[in-house]
């Protein structure tokens, strides 16, 4: 059987491959990614951790996985719009380059 | 003792993760991206989360993914693949600072007994889950509804073609 701290061990190593990411990179669309990853650590954690303890009585015993549920919609709704404003970004200066992005103006 | 399953799914996970991130080609960053999101979903169900696991795959990968998908495929340019050696001090400043992070907490865990922990103790149905989302937290879904309609209407507003006044750049979009 996987011991908890497997799971916890995975989602280490997403977090850190997901700092990497937003401290090294410089292309919005790889920030996306680089922030998308750290979500899914986070998620993880929060089911594993959920599924490895006895949890409480009644229908809070899915308390971990509706908050799960919840943090997967809000990330698709964050995916949305920050592509909305990569798209703009491109329109208005043909690169998404963050560090040449200075203006916000739309 | 970890099983098989168990090991190809995180080597999917982290495999995908990192090579959604150092792909030369940022449209094959973006299937790796799904890959990894396809590895968490894997992770999921061996945790006996089977409802998590498919909204996950319905969600991110359905949804997620292939908007990513589109919208790279939109804004590419053939220089991104070429500019990738970056400036070496935030490399080697990003690989420090995620190593680091990444070794506190394997310390972390190291420190405690979670590595006793091998029985799945929690049996929740998703019946539960639908009991807890239609009672307890319905108003949290309420304005979770709002807030994706809120954020559908304003990526529409953003994205939107000005068709009034066409200016410099909008004319190959």
């Amino acid at each position: 059987m996987n011991s908890l701290a497997d799971f916890v061990l995975v989602s280490a190593m997403l977090f850190g491959i997901g700092i990497y990411g937003l401290i090294t990179k410089r292309n919005a669309l790889r920030l996306l990614f680089a922030v998308e990853i750290m979500i899914n650590a986070a998620n993880l954690n929060f089911v594993a951790f959920e599924q490895y303890s006895p949890g409480l009585p009644g229908p809070q015993a899915a308390l971990g996985q509706t908050f799960v549920l919840f943090s997967i919609a809000l990330a698709a709704a964050e995916a949305a719009v920050i592509l909305a404003i990569v798209v703009v970004a491109y329109r208005l200066h043909q690169d998404v380059d963050v560090s040449e992005l200075k203006t916000m103006e739309g | 003792m970890v099983d098989a399953t168990f090991i190809a799914m995180m080597v999917v996970t982290v495999g995908g993760a990192i090579f959604a991130l150092e792909a030369e080609e940022i449209v094959y960053g973006a299937i790796g991206l799904a890959a990894s999101l396809f590895g968490v979903a894997a992770l999921f169900f061996l945790l006996n989360a089977p409802y998590v696991a498919v909204f996950q795959v319905a969600v991110y990968i359905g949804a997620v993914a292939v908007l990513i998908l589109f919208t790279v495929m939109l804004v590419r340019q053939e220089k991104w693949s070429k500019e990738l050696p970056a400036n070496a001090p935030s490399r080697v400043a990003g690989v420090v600072t995620g190593l680091a992070i990444v070794v506190a907490l394997i310390v972390a865990v190291a420190s405690t007994n979670l590595t006793s922990e091998t029985q799945l103790q929690n049996t929740a149905s998703f019946l539960q889950i639908g009991q807890l989302i239609s009672s307890t937290y319905s108003p949290v879904l309420e304005i979770l509804a709002l807030v994706l309609g809120a954020a559908v209407v304003g990526a529409l507003t953003l994205s939107r073609v000005d068709r009034q006044g066409p200016e410099e750049g909008e004319k190959q979009s």
